[in-house]
């Protein structure tokens, strides 16, 4: 990929619904996104508001009810071998060692692991020495960097994160964001980012997507100004708490979606 | 900025790696103090026993002093309580490999259609809580005094013990563990030997542990309703004739033998589910 940009992802009136009790709930409609390749982006909003379906879709483990979803020249309808996904939590099989963890993608597509890589990668998150440990001989997010290694070791063009750090406490947490930005200007991969904390996401991203919910639809983007790398003390900022607040309360009105509501049939 | 970025790289949380040495220390065994405890209330136990017998002059058909039981183990009559304890290992070892492996097939596949398995579950607990030591007189009147009834009577102990364990673990679905294969292409067979099965594994571990140790109880019970070899007809044969030494020298055997039964899955649960401790 050279100095222009150009789409990565192009995702076009994805809807999906769900038959449920209370009659027909309309997880994501008519959803359009184009991700250029390289971008930073991340989907935040209120709880229910499809974007882990929609996440869950980029990576084929959703079928949509309608629209599509293009990496490139292909329409994703199953898991691509481009695209790597991390998942809420660390996810690491407890019965693997660290280094079968990651070695998992490449014996299940049946490759031969890039064992180079693979080294590199574990020093590159500070877990160089650590690929004979068990998952519960980790804390949670040198667990978490596992996962991250796991995800870039097939060299993946797309990096989808479904809320990674959510169980994480706020310092290691911050750390991780740090860690994942530094390795994203390295690698320059194109990321989607769910995530529950506004403030990671305008941390982490070029654009931020909020969403409503019931019909799930993206409702505003928002692009985000700040100069990278980014250093932790912007979060202390005032323009970057400012940014947080509105994209807060943008959230929060459209919470009681009593009017637009189209289940309970 | 780049200074600052390289501190934040370290490794954090050093609680995951203190109870890690925690977790290995206590799957280790037994430690030497607590060995030569256990070794010292045997040598009390068997020597006490020992003194008090003979103190009080109990009646050998009683009970018999430990040195004289150790006796028959330097007796001619060991040669033919080997040999029957022989049997007895046949039919065990045949009629679990049977019941095990029927049970073990059916846990794993019924787990995967809910429907049948709802269905089934009540048959096997049926099967489960019937002692089936009570259907051995009905399998000699069909299969005669051989093997077959015994092998039978085994087979049909132990598997529905696998089976409702082994289920267990198989329905340990973990969602998002079955999704990250999935995000890499895994098949549904893939999925099967690499998430289900080793998630499975403990329980199924002590499902088979279980059953083995049901297999050998309605083994030698089998053999004590009839057919004339085998330790438990040797059992019945020395009680009737108040051969007591002999008598307990074959239960020892057993205790020996389900000592080993239970060592021996404890030493396979550590080395293929160690992971969940």
């Amino acid at each position: 990929m050279g100095g222009h940009t150009h789409e990565a992802l192009r995702i076009s009136g994805a809807t999906k619904t769900y038959a449920a009790h209370s009659g027909v709930v309309h997880a994501l409609q008519d959803v359009d996104m184009i991700v250029e390749a390289g971008e930073f982006i991340s989907v935040v909003g209120p709880s229910g508001c499809g974007k882990t379906t929609l996440l869950w879709s980029i990576a084929g483990l959703h079928q949509l009810s309608g629209g599509r979803i293009h990496l490139g020249e292909d329409e994703i309808k199953q898991p691509h071998p481009s695209i790597g996904m991390m998942f809420q939590e660390a996810n690491l099989l407890p019965w693997r060692t660290i280094e079968q963890n990651i070695s998992l993608p490449s014996e299940l597509r049946r490759i031969r692991p890039d064992r180079d890589r693979v080294e590199a990668l574990l020093e590159r998150v500070g877990l160089g020495g650590f690929g004979e440990k068990m998952p519960r001989e980790l804390s949670g997010g040198m667990q978490q960097r596992a996962s991250i290694v796991r995800a870039l070791a097939s060299n993946p063009d797309v990096l989808l994160m479904d809320e990674p750090f959510g169980a994480l406490d706020a310092f290691t947490r911050d750390e991780m964001n740090k860690l994942v930005e530094e390795i994203w200007l390295e690698a320059r991969k194109t990321v989607i980012l769910i995530t529950h904390s506004i403030a990671e996401a305008v941390f982490l991203s070029d654009k931020v997507y909020v969403m409503s919910a019931r019909p799930g639809r993206i409702s505003r983007v928002v692009d985000v100004p700040f100069e990278r790398p980014r250093p932790l003390e912007l979060m202390e900022t005032r323009e970057f708490f400012d940014l947080v607040n509105d994209i807060k309360s943008d959230i929060k009105h459209q919470v009681p979606p009593a009017g637009r509501t189209t289940s309970a049939r | 900025m780049t200074d600052m970025t390289h501190n934040s790289d370290l490794p954090t949380g050093g609680s995951g790696l203190a109870s890690a040495t925690g977790i290995v220390s206590g799957m280790g065994g037994q430690g030497a103090r607590e060995i030569i405890a256990i070794l010292a209330v045997a040598v009390l136990v068997i020597g006490g026993g020992e003194f008090l017998l003979r103190f009080f002059d109990v009646p050998q058909f009683i009970l018999p002093a430990p040195s004289t039981i150790a006796a028959v183990f330097a007796s001619p009559e060991i040669t033919t309580i080997s040999q029957h304890y022989g049997y007895t290992l046949f039919e065990l070892f045949a009629g679990y490999a049977i019941g095990a492996s029927i049970g073990l097939v059916l846990a794993a596949v019924i787990t995967q259609f809910p429907f049948v398995e709802k269905v089934i579950t009540p048959y096997i607990l049926l099967l489960v809580t019937t002692p089936m030591l009570a259907l051995v007189p009905l399998l000699i009147l069909n299969f005669g005094f051989g093997y077959t009834p015994r092998v039978i009577a085994v087979a049909l102990a132990s598997g529905p013990m696998v089976m409702v364990n082994a289920a267990t673990g198989f329905r340990r679905v973990d969602a998002g563990k079955i999704a990250l294969a999935r995000s890499y292409g895994a098949s549904t067979l893939q999925i099967f030997t690499k998430i289900r099965i080793p998630m499975a594994m403990p329980m199924v571990i002590v499902g088979l542990m279980i059953g083995a140790i049901f297999g050998m109880i309605t083994a030698v019970g089998a053999e004590m309703s009839g057919g004339g070899f085998g330790i438990g007809s040797r059992l019945t044969t020395y009680s009737s004739t108040l051969r007591m030494p002999e008598f307990f020298a074959c239960i020892l055997i057993l205790a020996v033998t389900g000592i080993a039964i239970y060592a021996f899955f404890f030493w396979l649960g550590k080395k293929l589910a160690g992971w969940e401790s």
